[in-house]
């Protein structure tokens, strides 16, 4: 029977021909990423609970700081130093204050065709490249780490037919958002999201990054797109080959099929304080807004730094408003310097961030008070998320963000 | 009998002949207040009983120590700043524009003889320009907001100076430091310093900003330069009769007279955790270091990035070291990047992180634990200013910051 | 005149503003919040320990640093009745008049001193410990007229016609 892309790569993997949904399999992993965020407590672990503490293969763990960069506490910069001290003891690649873990990981490891294990949930963005990437807890990490290896359930895929194209002024942060509202927030639990059809081709990749970024929000275990000309060329220009890549075959199973029209989608918001709770953007517009936050492994790439751009070039921030735009990576920072896009934001008003995940995860920087409303392309919504447990955030696209900045409110980019 | 600086300052605010000792009452030209201590000023002010601010336009709110906000309850700052603002009708606020004292000069807020008094301790940076500036705590600000008015000892004067060409390794940075270290952390207490000399008047306004900025380390209640053309263009302004006679008299009268040769200076660092504790940095070269910081209102500016860049060009911060780059003010961040500064500082490794006070006030940007080690181009190096109180700072020129980042230890820059 | 008797803390020379109140704790929404870190760098369990009517007495340059008038706040709230050091930085003392905390420069105690003991001092006479007589200065008038009104808040209030 024919397996989709997900159950090849978990198959190769395992070194067997053939897998199944439900299947239990011990796999061989090909990378291993771990951030700030529990990199420390994984360390502890492998320094007090193993009697015979060994590492199976140094050159696939990727450590990256980026949660708490430049550090904000006595605390967090103890963590990141243990995290230090030991990836350079082990000879681990360590990135720090380098960008978002994710956003470093497609630009710099991620070929289709591998599995990789992050201890971070949007792990899960790596299937832009046609990988199979997940989020895991440091016990499993750690598992990992030491011997090399895991177990995988083998999911039940759920198909994501896209057909036409995004009409202008709409992004795969609203058709994510759409998508999420439309199966929920624990829709796609444990499945795995496969992107496909002619819309998925005409997806740049930094868009299906955005889509497969955020299939954690529906409860997936991961997002993938086949690595098609576009992976392949990008991998080209970042100066990596692909590992194996891989097709769904015309009679693999799908557990469900969506269809969604991209050129029916348009600008959306998800309310507080869950990511499925989407409606068309101008619902909301108007609700007064505190702080906007551009940024994060879900939209804080080149492109999306080009379209806030476009729309607030010339114009200002409003007054009392704190609009946080944060690149996903030093590279993009420094592509976003040589565009001219930083000075725009900078003479608009803007408050331009080194790359790290701060507003998105409520930490490190740009923080919101109490009862402060925030408008992000983060990746969730959550109650206090990005700070007081009173405050509110709403999540939109780019655009949506970028004139909401300019509006002092939540506006859509035809409003300014 | 001649006079110093301050006097002929405080002479033309008040009217009347002064000297060091008597008490006077001044009336201010403008005042600065920080993100930190506004909340504390609008209490203090209603509690006083005052109804209106005795001159909106000359005050200005900054917001910068908590920018941008890394705790929850820093907002509430700036709701009660916005507030207070509104209340009273001022329109001087600046919410993420750089540091207070960047931007106090850089806007054009305080000009060359004015009387300037702020919520913070660096104040003293406006004598870059020759304004008689120091800082003061929220309860007196609130008074001074009601008022107008503060009443002053008039400081006896420390007269600095400087004749000759400073070797290329050594920055303004390194002037101060030596002062502070043959002056002591309380040697200029309650005093102005007075700076003079070829080597002075050939500094930009920018390099004289870093010494007013850390005439405080050593005590002082202000320091002072005198104004000239580059004074003038840094305003843009013409300097009138009084700001020209800005300038110690010939007989004046100092507590001493301290002078220096500028070749005799070399990069220098102050080491842990006295701001007077300083030594030749070739004394404590090889010791290895964690993280590298430039920024604060005392070397932020756009001269200090490119002086770090220059360092930098072509070469990379050293493995398992952190290089944090803060500019002092957007202004100074978008000249950095139109010419090249900020790519080259990117490129070679480091963190450009958005204007404001960042490390240097110890809430965020940069915060380190125990056992670590950072070279720092700010102002303090006091036990647990950057962390916990076993981290180790040592304050440094941006020219020999930038080449400890290259190295991963503490070295001598070349040029 | 006025006297008062109190067991003494004693701490080093240039105990800046940071180690009286760490600039982490500023946003703090009051004073009574932040008190609890007082001295917390150098000394993490000194401001648990501080009773009503403590004396500190301390080397040269007290409270050099930042201007957070905090330092003295919370010197205050923690019950301190007076800081008696051989000078003080300007921008504290300062500080500390207009907030009614007394301080009293005083060049040789602090040589002297031994922590747990027990001091007198007579206000703008001089401070017996030991059975020596240290003298101190009085304060000039100005200083004295807003310790009087209780403070500079006080003070202003008189002048606004409020108390």
């Amino acid at each position: 029977m024919g397996m989709t892309i997900a159950e090849k790569i978990i198959a190769a993997a395992a070194g067997v021909p053939e897998v199944k949904p439900g299947d239990i399999h011990t796999v061989t992993l090909d990378r291993l990423m771990s951030n700030d965020g529990t990199t420390h407590l994984t360390v502890d672990m492998y320094r007090n609970k193993l009697n015979h503490p060994h590492i199976a293969d140094p050159k696939k763990l990727v450590f990256i700081v980026d949660h708490n960069v430049p550090s904000d506490s006595p605390k967090t910069a103890a963590s990141q130093k243990k995290m230090r001290d030991f990836a350079r003891e082990n000879n681990i690649d360590f990135w720090e204050g380098k960008g978002v873990c994710h956003q470093v990981m497609i630009e710099n490891y991620v070929r289709p065709g591998e599995l990789i294990f992050g201890a971070d949930s949007h792990t899960c963005s790596y299937g832009a490249l046609g990988a199979f990437g997940t989020g895991v807890g440091c016990t499993d990490f750690l598992y990992g780490m030491v011997t090399g290896t895991s177990w995988v359930l083998v999911p039940e895929s759920v198909k994501f037919n896209l057909v036409g194209k995004l009409p202008e002024g709409v992004y795969a942060r609203d058709l994510i958002l759409t998508i999420i509202g439309e199966v929920g927030a624990n829709g796609c639990n444990y499945q795995v999201m496969e992107f496909t059809g002619e819309g998925a081709k005409t997806l740049s990749i930094s868009d299906r990054m955005a889509l497969c970024n955020m299939a954690v929000e529906a409860g997936a275990k991961t997002g993938i797109f086949e690595a098609d000309e576009k992976a392949i060329e990008y991998l080209k220009e970042h100066g990596r080959e692909p590992k194996e890549i891989f097709h769904s075959d015309p009679d693999a199973k799908y557990v469900r099929e969506y269809t969604f029209d991209l050129s029916k989608v348009r600008p959306v918001v998800a309310k507080p304080d869950f990511v499925d709770r989407v409606v068309p953007a101008e619902e909301t517009c108007g609700t007064p807004i505190n702080e906007a936050f551009l940024g994060s492994c879900n939209n804080g790439r080149i492109e999306d730094l080009r379209v806030g751009a476009e729309i607030i070039r010339g114009k200002k921030v409003a007054e009392g408003v704190r609009f946080l735009v944060v690149p996903a990576s030093q590279t993009i920072y420094r592509q976003a310097l040589k565009e001219g896009i930083i000075d725009t934001f900078m003479e608009a008003g803007a408050i331009v961030m080194n790359p790290n995940c701060s507003v998105c995860w409520g930490s490190c920087q740009g923080v919101i008070g109490e009862n402060e409303v925030l408008i992000s392309t983060g990746t969730r919504n959550f109650k206090g998320r990005a700070g007081h447990p009173s405050s509110k955030v709403y999540l939109g696209s780019a655009a949506t963000v970028t004139a909401s900045a300019i509006a002092g409110k939540i506006a859509t980019a035809d409003q300014i | 009998m001649g006079n110093t600086v301050i006097e002929k300052i405080i002479r033309h605010n008040t009217g009347k002949d002064v000297k060091p000792g008597d008490i006077v009452t001044v009336n201010v030209d403008r005042v600065m207040i920080h993100d930190i201590f506004i909340p504390f000023v609008g209490d203090k002010f209603e509690e006083m009983g005052f109804t209106k601010l005795w001159d909106p336009d000359k005050v200005v709110l900054i917001y910068d120590h908590l920018v941008p906000a890394s705790r929850v309850d820093d907002t509430r700052h700036f709701h009660k700043g916005d507030e207070f603002a509104k209340k009273y009708g001022m329109k001087n606020v600046h919410r993420s524009d750089g540091i207070c004292h960047q931007l106090m000069t850089e806007a054009g807020y305080v000009k060359p003889g004015d009387v300037v008094f702020g919520t913070d301790s660096h104040t003293t940076t406006y004598g870059c320009v020759g304004a008689f500036s120091s800082g003061i705590g929220y309860t007196e600000m609130a008074s001074i907001l009601g008022t107008g008015t503060m009443w002053i000892k008039v400081p006896e004067t420390i007269k600095v100076v400087i004749e000759g060409e400073l070797p290329k390794n050594v920055m303004s940075k390194d002037i101060i430091l030596r002062l502070i270290g043959d002056l002591g952390a309380d040697g200029a207490t309650y005093r102005a310093l007075e700076f003079s000399g070829s080597t002075v008047e050939n500094m930009t306004v920018a390099s004289r900003m870093t010494i007013a900025n850390m005439a405080i380390e050593a005590g002082a209640k202000c320091a002072l330069f005198t104004p000239d053309e580059k004074t003038a263009e840094y305003c843009g302004i013409e300097l009138n009769d009084y700001q020209k006679s800005l300038k110690g008299d010939e007989d004046a009268k100092y507590l001493c007279t301290i002078t220096y040769r500028a070749e005799d200076f070399v990069p220098v660092m102050a080491c842990p955790s006295q701001v007077d504790k300083i030594r030749d940095t070739s004394v404590l070269e090889g010791t290895p270091i964690d993280q590298v910081f430039i920024g604060s209102c005392t070397n932020g500016r756009l001269e200090d990035l490119q002086a770090a860049a220059e360092v930098l060009k072509g070469k990379k911060v050293a493995d398992y070291v952190k290089l944090i780059v803060t500019p002092a003010s957007r202004k100074i961040y978008l000249q950095a990047s139109k010419m090249g500064i900020l790519d080259t500082l990117a490129e070679a490794g480091a963190m450009i992180t958005h204007p404001g006070c960042g490390l240097c006030c110890g809430r965020a940007g940069g915060i380190l634990s125990d056992g670590e080690r950072v070279v720092a181009t700010n102002n303090r190096n006091f036990l647990g200013r950057m962390g916990t109180s076993k981290v180790e700072i040592y304050l440094a020129s941006p020219k020999t910051a930038a080449a400890c980042a290259v190295a991963g230890k503490i070295v001598t820059p070349e040029v | 005149m006025e006297a008062f008797t109190g067991k003494v803390w004693v701490l080093g020379d240039d105990i800046d503003t940071d180690i009286i109140i760490p600039t982490e704790y500023l946003a703090l929404k009051t004073i009574d919040d932040m008190k609890q870190y007082g001295f917390s760098p150098l000394r993490p369990e000194l401001a648990g320990q501080i009773e009503k009517g403590d004396i500190i007495v301390a080397g040269k340059n007290f409270g050099c640093g930042s201007s957070r008038e905090q330092a003295p706040e919370i010197i205050k709230a923690l019950g301190i009745s007076c800081v008696i050091a051989k000078s003080f930085a300007r921008i504290f003392f300062r500080n500390s008049i207009n907030n009614g905390l007394l301080l009293i420069e005083q060049p040789d105690l602090h040589d002297d001193i031994k922590e747990g003991d027990t001091i007198t001092v007579k206000m703008n006479e001089h401070v017996d410990y030991n059975g020596k007589t240290y003298p101190i200065a009085a304060l000039p008038e100005n200083l004295m007229d807003i310790i009087q009104a209780g403070g500079l808040v006080k003070a202003m209030r008189k002048r606004n016609g409020l108390d």
